[in-house]
């Protein structure tokens, strides 16, 4: 590397015979064929009707699915790495109380399915028919509604994974924060740092960088639940399409649209994702790997410098 | 008594479970002086230290810093234990200096020395900067403030460790071993700011291998084996005449 940054001229490759591999060459030709099939049945197949994916693609009713979609990822992640903080820290409280709480919270919600927990808040007014906040054991209410008007399906959808998601995180966040060498909390209390203060100005910052990559994850997985909510009729971008196609019969292609849409954001998460493990990774001393687009302009400079030398 | 010690340990016992590591420790530290202590491995070196600002909590007798009780308050006849706050206040008048320099390694050398003034003890930041900037030239950094303690020397990022510690003007500072996770030739970097701040009155205690700067920079020294303390006296005196055959044995290993 150092040598290149001289003259400005690549360094000359060794010029010795690469080994050639037969079998790599035999299995990459059965896979082209494989794909090439697939790509033609797929396009040829009459009943994925492509032109129907193409009309409601752009549709109104998607694009609101689409956007319904996004607000319950948004706000229950939001919700989920609040809590998630909150829940961690609690489970390493040294009061046994506060940190059991924690660890029956992540127990119970772990240990039942989300549709489950989805439907529950769907039927909270079944339980709970005015929801109050006021002084515990019947006292005077300081605050309360129907549960039906309080809790509507997109409340209820926004409980069901934020609080799920909640669980989860929680995991995350403390798997982050045990990462942390004890000694730089030792440094900051004997500097005289609170315990909140160290958690929060030394202790969380280090985290991240064990807590990031899993939150990615954390996202597009929660982006894609997101469809569980359709059984309690909130129209996300799954609900939406079904919507059409109950009147429409044209089940596939609209199904392809939700899946076009569900990928589209998943990818551009991953790359979002990719960018921020990266710039948590600096100040370790590692020198960080190329990115993809860094390699694709090395692979075109090289194939230039072949080019070059095979025309001189 | 004439004047207050800044420490003074009155029969220090420790445990962990079923293992005493401090059995009856009493010294005393004069303002400005600078004690040595010595001893080999698990002998409670850094249990002591670490008491000292109450990172570990002492089961039996007396610790004092400054004339006030460590970790406790005692009103009449009664002793109350400290809210965390009040410890916490308390230790910002402690430097404490690790083996393994400790310092936030997310931050640069200059955020790591300004980070307790400003957050702690709330001095305003451009004022902090400033003082941070003279104390990284005081210990030979003038120029890395900007630099992340993975681009630092062991010894560099000891000396920043320094500067972070002394930021938060204390009057008692606290060294354990803060020169063998060093290469040799980074040594002399640390020790010679450690001397400097020796000659302007700081009072200290300093768990050390390093006979020479107990020799020459120390007024006390003390020897320390399995929880207690075995001798104690001027360094220059103990080191050519120690009196105790465990003081014997153990100089013969490390001279
Ligand atoms: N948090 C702890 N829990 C249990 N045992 C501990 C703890 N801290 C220290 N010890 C034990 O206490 C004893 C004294 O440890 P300490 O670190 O004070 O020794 P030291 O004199 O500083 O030794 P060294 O020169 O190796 O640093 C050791 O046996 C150690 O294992
Ligand atoms: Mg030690």
């Amino acid at each position: 590397m150092a040598t290149a940054v001289a003259d400005g001229r690549q360094p000359e490759e060794v010029p010795a015979i690469p080994v050639r591999h037969y079998g790599r060459w035999v299995v990459g030709g059965v896979l082209l064929v494989l794909i090439a099939n697939l790509v033609y049945s797929v396009s040829n197949n009459p009943r994925f009707e492509w032109s129907v994916v193409g009309q409601y693609l752009l549709s109104e009713r998607v694009l609101d699915g689409v956007v319904m979609m996004l607000e319950l990822t948004v706000i229950s992640m939001g919700l989920g790495i609040t809590l998630g903080v909150v829940l961690a820290v609690m489970r390493m409280s040294p009061n046994p109380l506060v940190s059991g709480v924690s660890w029956m919270y992540v127990w119970f919600v772990r240990g039942t399915p989300l549709l489950v927990q989805l439907l529950f808040w769907s039927f909270i007014a079944a339980l709970y028919p005015r929801i109050t906040f006021g002084v515990p054991f019947g006292g005077p209410e300081l605050f309360g509604g129907h549960a039906n008007v309080v809790i509507t399906p997109f409340v209820a959808a926004i409980l069901g994974l934020g609080l799920n998601e909640g669980a989860y995180m929680a995991e995350i966040v403390r798997a982050g924060i045990l990462s942390v060498d004890e000694g730089q909390v030792e440094s900051a209390h004997s500097l005289g740092m609170t315990r909140l203060q160290t958690l929060r100005r030394i202790v969380l910052p280090q985290a991240m960088r064990v807590i990031i990559p899993p939150t990615g994850n954390e996202t597009i997985q929660v982006l894609k639940t997101t469809s569980l909510v359709s059984v309690i009729a909130v129209v996300d971008l799954l609900y939406a399409v079904q919507l059409i196609y109950s009147q429409s019969y044209q089940q596939v292609p609209l199904l392809i649209v939700a899946c076009v849409w569900y990928l589209v954001f998943t990818t551009i998460l991953s790359i979002g994702q990719y960018y921020i493990e990266r710039h948590y990774g600096r100040g370790t001393s590692r020198q960080l790997p190329p990115t993809p687009i860094q390699r694709g302009r090395l692979l075109i400079r090289r194939m230039r410098g072949v080019a070059a030398r095979e025309g001189a | 008594m004439t004047a207050v010690p800044m420490v003074r340990a009155e029969g220090v016992h420790k445990s962990f479970g079923p293992l005493e590591v401090l059995k009856g420790i009493t010294l005393e530290v004069a303002a400005g002086e600078v004690m040595c202590l010595l001893g080999p491995s698990g002998s409670g070196k850094s249990t002591f230290l670490r008491c000292i600002n109450h990172l570990e909590k002492i089961n039996a007798g007396r610790l004092w810093v400054d004339g006030e009780l460590v970790g406790y308050r005692e009103s009449g006849d009664k002793i109350y234990e400290l809210r965390d706050s009040e410890v916490a206040r308390k230790r910002t008048e402690i430097g404490v200096v690790f083996q393994r320099f400790n310092l936030f390694s997310h931050m640069t050398a200059l955020e790591n020395v300004i980070e307790a003034p400003v957050r702690v003890k709330k001095v305003p930041r451009a004022q902090a900067v400033k003082e941070a900037h003279e104390l990284l030239a005081r210990v030979g950094l003038p120029e890395k403030a900007a630099a992340y303690p993975a681009q630092l020397s062991g010894g560099q990022q000891q000396r920043v460790a320094i500067a972070r510690a002394l930021a938060m003007r204390p009057k008692l500072m606290l060294f354990d071993e803060p020169t063998s996770a060093l290469d040799p030739e980074l040594v002399g970097d640390v020790l010679d700011a450690m001397r400097d701040l020796a000659r302007q009155g700081m009072t200290m205690v300093v768990v050390t291998h390093e006979i020479g700067f107990a020799r020459e920079v120390g007024d006390t020294l003390v020897f320390m084996d399995e929880g207690v303390v075995v001798e104690t006296g001027h360094p220059r005196a103990v080191l050519a005449n120690p009196r105790h055959d465990r003081t014997i044995a153990f100089l013969s290993k490390v001279l």
